[in-house]
């Protein structure tokens, strides 16, 4: 998949924009504010399939996706959400460790609550997230990957959704890494339900979850070469190897007309 | 060392470092058996078979794989592998709008098309910020297309699980009943699987003429329906024999391999999404949620036809909603032009299509109508950027769905956290130590669905 046509501005750090919840009732135009704003990000994405010189055009292709800025929240994070933050942090300094060191960033947004965790700190956490009895995490829903290819140094994404049955709360922890250190250390001590999740993760997107039992593709044959769910591996396009023989993609295939 | 040339048809017994290694290729048991116990220097005694059972596998509920370290009849260890249905349903809906994403979540659990579809729906709904604004009447149209589906779903679980015990009535009685479900579903959406029929925003179109009537037959029909099934079951020697205290896992198992569904019910543990973490109204309808505390094969069955006996509950209720005389303007999809795909739809000769007048309006009378239309069904609605997980409680556990946006008019990722994919990770906890005939059983009482596994 090409992931963009236009000339690629290097990701920016650009300043994380706060969630404003009620701020700034006297702004003049904030809404034309917000429009220039939004326009000065840069585009990431033309058209709308992605897909270039494929029989697959059946779409509008005039579409701009611009850049996303990364946004946080601050407190008072509404609902049950400061309960967690709280009891965490609490928990995580009686093992000299603070909410800080731990958490880099917080997103409450669409009643949702996200911690973006340090991936060296994630199994800490998650520890505390499923031991102290004031969070009470017990199970995890598993882990689904997210790759961001235009943001350095954090493309690679695993994002856990943890349920609290004790106290019926949801809470999803967020953690990055960048593709040259595809590295984020293993639930399974914690969450052995993580098992296969993990698999399948590293076999999609190639996040090498260090200290699984035994990270091996799980839903692509073994002697598969890449990670068909990254950005940068096309949707087709891919020959077929079946008993020694080879079968092209589609549109590489021999017309019959 | 030599292993001794053995004279079996289809096994060879080449050398190798651990031994005698015999491989079968068909139906070749007898000669195997005679073989492993002809005495061997090098054997230690050790009888240990290694047998691959699957991806072509009667009882295994499509092509699920087992491998199967066996000692004796005993099994030592078991190992899963899946994949083989992997078709990229994920990364497919990265190349479609939203809307379209429907027609591709349906495929993956092709056994609850409608609770893919509304986890789906649910997650975009968040996105979009217009989760309140659903109608009432898609809601109740939603919660009763689930519920008939969880009877379908269930039956399916039910019938085969008596097939692989060798009860091969109660797999007639159990399909007959399925096929009675799905031809609501044909009346109502169309098709009798892979529906696309719940869409973000709503439902794609009202029910038809005569469904309410057929619904209330049906509801009527199935208890003496189910009480077959039982009859044939409940007390069955045979099926006692082979599912009672076998496949056990309990309430701490199910907890560490994140186990939901009938099984976690099973093992005593009251979750259901339905009540706990309500969605599409659910909160407003009135149904228990079945316990067992046998944590047993035997205990699963009983809590999914428990389940199907509620189902029918909750559809009763839904058809006293739908019922009786409509107010004026009573959508079921959306009342958003910009969001509402398909706009209105109405059963012509030829199929379902656009509705005439609504065809009318957009070629005859507004060119911006036609424009907004051409619009939506070409590039789709924008979603904005961000991310939402909606959880609902399908009939074989917690179905997720974790939907990214980047604000453009695709998903940038769809995840599904897939039932059977987690559950089947507890095979080896239920069977391993257990005999290889409880194997069957225990697959069956998790009822995977090899297609929503791989996706």
């Amino acid at each position: 998949m090409t992931e963009t046509n236009q000339p690629q501005q290097p990701p920016q750090a650009s300043q994380p924009s706060q969630v404003s919840q009620a701020d700034d009732p006297a702004a003049p135009d904030a809404a034309e504010l917000a429009g220039r704003e939004r326009l000065s990000e840069p585009v990431v994405r033309t058209g709308m399939f992605g897909a270039e010189g494929t029989p697959d055009t059946s779409g509008y292709g005039g579409l701009q996706v611009r850049q996303q800025p990364p946004v946080f929240s601050s407190r008072p994070y509404g609902s049950y959400f400061d309960d967690i933050a709280d009891a965490l942090g609490s928990s995580l300094e009686q093992s000299d460790l603070s909410f800080g060191d731990a958490v880099e960033r917080v997103v409450v947004d669409r009643g949702e609550l996200t911690f973006h965790v340090r991936r060296e700190h994630l199994p800490a956490v998650a520890r505390r997230l499923r031991n102290d009895p004031t969070l009470a995490f017990e199970l995890c829903t598993g882990v689904s990957g997210v790759h961001y290819p235009l943001e350095a140094g954090r493309e690679l994404r695993a994002v856990y959704h943890m349920v609290s049955i004790t106290r019926n709360r949801r809470l999803r922890v967020e953690v990055s890494a960048p593709d040259h250190d595809p590295h984020i250390p293993s639930l399974v001590d914690v969450y052995p339900a993580n098992d296969w999740h993990e698999r399948e993760t590293w076999d999609f997107f190639g996040i090498v979850f260090d200290g699984h039992p035994a990270l091996t593709r799980i839903e692509m044959p073994d002697d598969w070469k890449g990670h068909p769910q990254r950005k940068d591996y096309p949707l087709g396009g891919i020959p077929v190897e079946y008993r020694g023989a080879t079968v092209p993609p589609p549109d590489e295939r021999r017309g019959y007309e | 060392m030599t292993a001794p040339s053995h004279p079996a048809g289809g096994a060879s017994a080449p050398d190798g470092a651990e031994g005698r290694v015999y491989n079968v290729g068909g139906a070749d048991w007898d000669e195997i058996v005679a073989a492993v116990g002809e005495p061997s220097d090098d054997s230690h005694g050790e009888e240990r078979i290694v047998v691959n059972m699957g991806p072509q596998h009667p009882s295994t509920h499509g092509v699920l794989r087992m491998i199967l370290t066996l000692d004796g009849e005993t099994v030592t260890e078991l190992r899963p592998v899946i994949g083989y249905l992997h078709t990229g349903i994920e990364k497919n809906m990265e190349f479609r709008t939203w809307t379209q994403g429907v027609t591709f979540i349906t495929r993956a659990d092709y056994l609850m098309p409608f609770f893919n579809e509304t986890a789906y729906c649910l997650a975009v709904e968040r996105l979009l910020g217009i989760e309140d604004r659903i109608p009432e009447r898609a809601n109740v149209i939603r919660v009763l297309m689930m519920e008939l589906n969880r009877i379908s779903s269930h039956l399916t679980g039910v019938g085969p699980f008596g097939l692989e015990v060798g009860a091969s009535t109660v797999f007639i009685y159990a399909v007959r009943e399925r096929e009675r479900t799905l031809d609501l579903f044909e009346l109502i959406t169309g098709l009798r699987m892979n529906h696309a029929y719940i869409r973000p925003g709503g439902v794609s179109q009202d029910l038809p003429s005569g469904a309410i009537e057929k619904l209330r037959e049906y509801v009527r029909m199935m208890p003496k329906q189910f009480g077959e099934i039982r009859a044939l079951f409940d007390h069955s020697p045979v099926f006692l024999a082979r599912t009672k205290n076998i496949a056990y896992l309990d309430l701490a198992g199910c907890m560490a391999l994140g186990v939901t569904g009938p099984m976690l019910r099973t093992a005593g543990l009251p979750w259901d999404l339905r009540k706990s973490q309500p969605y599409c109204g659910y909160e407003t309808y009135e149904f228990d949620v079945p316990v067992r505390q046998s944590c047993d094969a035997y205990g699963r069955y009983l809590v999914r036809m428990d389940e199907m006996d509620q189902s029918l509950r909750i559809i009763e209720q839904c058809l006293d909603r739908l019922e009786g005389p409509r107010p004026a303007n009573d959508p079921v999809m959306i009342e958003d032009a910009k969001i509402g795909w398909p706009a209105r739809l109405a059963l012509g000769p030829d199929g379902l299509g656009p509705a005439p007048d609504h065809i009318a309006h957009i070629m005859g009378q507004s060119m911006e109508a036609l424009i907004h239309h051409f619009k939506l069904v070409t590039e789709g609605f924008r979603v904005p950027a961000g991310q939402a997980y909606a959880a609902l409680e399908s009939p074989r556990g917690e179905l997720g769905c974790h939907v990214v946006s980047d604000g453009g008019t695709r998903p940038y990722r769809v995840h599904l956290r897939d039932p059977s994919f987690n559950n089947l990770q507890s095979l080896p906890a239920m069977a391993e130590g257990g005999l290889v005939a409880d194997v069957i059983p225990a697959v069956a009482s998790v009822d995977p669905v090899m297609g929503g596994v791989d996706r």
